[in-house]
């Protein structure tokens, strides 16, 4: 179990890592999400006691870093792939951690085996591939057998079969009961791994839910409605007591998924149809969403999707930022940026 | 298996797992006893022509030694890589997140790098003085004669302080670059400037090289010191020390 309570790391005048409290428990692959520069690592290394937190405090087990005498026995961590010097031979590298902790020597053969890098023990990492650099980087962190696994961005640079292998072993260490906190900045990959997940933005926690309560909280399905006769199309849509938003090309959006009802609308009223469809959003849109406000650098984008009726604007997605005593997201400014808060802006302008 | 042992024998592996270890000190042992030899050679040959001062104060001991201020470069190169190396490639979160105490690092560290440059020096020393003894023939002096062997494990403690003194430096500066970039044209040129210049020789003869050499020296008139042999090593222990410590707060109080 991994424990953060306020954890903040300010650089000069910039916050890198804002009062983050959240846990991170055993038995899960926890995923750590969040856009380039959000804090990730930052975060990561003051869990391993290398950078000190501003304010705040972070617990292995209960305990601060600095406490454990030899920690590889009870958190084992992948940084970066780098880490490693280029001229001492992947063994070497291995053995001289090992030693630093009591592990007897065997271990390491045993996971250069497990890693598949038995073949390439005695050469030096320098002419290593990205994949195999990874694969030493974790071979590292397995040494102590700990219950508890760090991963920073594993799959950076690895090819399909790489992406593959750190899956199932990600999520195998999970079954046996380990902590597994695992960052990465492609939610499309930790909806495949991870159980959990931790959304930070600048530095702030944005998310700490389930993966199942963010994909249905989050996966947003709407009803797209093309028609020669749109202002028609609204009046019945309206009156039906529906919500619809005109989208950019002129398409209607109506929230939800009533396809059929929407089909027999248009027919009961003679509205002639040319698309009838439903759309769902994909999670990488649902975390683009929920960091659109944090992110660091994004290409703007104007809104596409505007209101068409003062009836009000589609119902954002449930809150998801969890206050750090658990309960009801924050009402107002705190919330993620919602669907349908250009039209507000629009509004207000 | 105390802890303390256990970070020894790792600092131990990773010192011998790298090819810089052989290489600098390797060229630290050849370049000092090769130069060293060479310079003895060329002195017992021109002998005849010194002047009967020069005669009447030549230091034997001190001349088989002329190698080593070249040769501590290779000293100096292999203090500054056992630790910038740590840095330059991201070694040092996998060293602290293994050792977390990061106390017992430097020091284990300092203990083990230590250790190897005061073999290494020892036996350059040692060498450089037999050799250069031999080829100054009826010129040279003994190890027994007053104050040689005093000057001869000098010579094997200077190389090791100096070494050391690169490695506090490095634990400060980190960068290899940076490292380099100061300690090398420090103690090739500068300091050599600013210990015989008249105008800065009252502070330059207190910087820890030219304190250091003291030690080297038999015949007191080859360096002129206003302190004596042991004073001018403790001068130079006490930059060392200076140093490490300054390395240890820096590692202590920054991130890594």
């Amino acid at each position: 179990m991994i424990e953060l309570e306020d954890l903040t790391k300010r650089y000069g005048d910039k916050l890198a890592v804002d009062g983050l409290s959240f846990t991170v428990r055993p038995g899960t692959v926890t995923g750590f999400l969040g856009p380039n520069g959000a804090g990730k690592s930052t975060t990561m290394r003051m869990v391993l006691g290398l950078d000190a937190p501003t304010r705040g405090d972070v617990r292995i087990e209960g305990k601060h870093y600095g406490e454990l005498q030899e920690p590889l026995h009870s958190i084992g961590a992948l940084l970066e792939a780098k880490g490693v010097h280029g001229g001492r031979r992947a063994y070497d590298h291995l053995l001289c951690m090992a030693q630093s902790n009591g592990i007897p020597e065997r271990r390491v053969g045993e996971v250069l085996e497990m890693v598949g890098l038995h073949d390439v023990a005695r050469k030096r990492p320098k002419g290593f591939s990205l994949g195999m650099g990874q694969r030493l980087g974790i071979a590292a962190a397995l040494l102590g057998d700990p219950r508890i696994l760090m991963f920073d961005e594993p799959v950076n640079g690895l090819d399909p079969e790489g992406i593959h292998w750190i899956r199932t072993l990600m999520q195998q260490l999970a079954r046996e009961g380990r902590t597994v906190f695992v960052s990465s900045h492609l939610m499309s990959e930790m909806a495949q791994t991870a159980e959990h997940l931790v959304v930070i933005g600048q530095g702030r926690l944005l998310a700490d839910t389930s993966m199942s309560q963010f994909i249905a909280e989050n996966s947003r399905t709407h009803v797209r409605v093309r028609t020669p006769e749109p202002e028609r199309m609204l009046d019945v849509l309206v009156e039906a007591g529906l919500r619809p938003a005109t989208a950019a090309d002129g398409a209607l959006e109506v929230d939800g998924s009533e396809a059929p009802r929407i089909g027999e609308l248009a027919a009961a009223n003679q509205v002639v149809l040319h698309e009838l469809s439903t759309q769902r959003a994909s999670l990488e849109e649902a975390f683009m969403r929920l960091t659109a406000q944090s992110v660091e650098y994004h290409a703007y984008a104007p809104g596409d999707v505007q209101a068409a009726v003062p009836g009000g604007p589609p119902g954002p997605p449930a809150g998801t930022a969890a206050p750090p005593q658990g309960g009801q997201a924050p009402p107002g400014g705190q919330a993620p940026p919602a669907w349908g808060e250009n039209w507000r802006k629009g509004r207000r302008g | 298996m105390s802890h303390t042992t256990r970070v020894l024998k790792s600092e131990w592996t990773k010192v011998r797992s790298v090819r810089s270890t052989v290489w600098t000190l390797a060229t630290a042992l050849v370049v000092s006893v090769g130069l060293g030899a060479l310079i003895c050679g060329v002195t017992a040959s021109t002998f005849g022509d010194m002047s009967t001062q020069d005669r009447l104060t030549f230091d034997a001991t001190y001349t088989s030694f002329a190698g080593m201020g070249l040769g501590q470069l290779a000293m100096i190169a292999f203090g500054v890589l056992i630790v910038s190396a740590e840095y330059s490639t991201g070694m040092i979160r996998n060293s602290l997140a293994a050792v977390p105490q990061r106390g017992t690092f430097l020091w284990c560290k300092v203990l083990i790098a230590g250790t190897l440059v005061l073999v290494v020096g020892m036996v350059t020393s040692f060498c450089a003085f037999f050799l250069g003894q031999a080829l100054l023939g009826s010129h040279g002096v003994g190890i027994g004669d007053p104050g040689v062997l005093r000057a001869v494990v000098g010579g094997g403690l200077y190389m090791a302080l100096i070494a050391m003194f690169a490695v506090g430096i490095t634990f400060v500066l980190r960068s290899p670059l940076l490292a380099f970039a100061i300690l090398m044209p420090f103690f090739f040129l500068i300091s050599n400037i600013l210990g015989n210049v008249e105008a800065t020789k009252k502070v330059g003869q207190y910087l820890p090289d030219q304190a250091g050499t003291t030690v080297m020296a038999v015949v007191p008139e080859t360096l002129d010191r206003p302190y004596g042999p042991w004073e001018g090593l403790l001068i130079m222990v006490a930059w060392t020390v200076a140093a490490l410590v300054a390395g240890f707060v820096v590692l202590k109080k920054r991130d890594a």
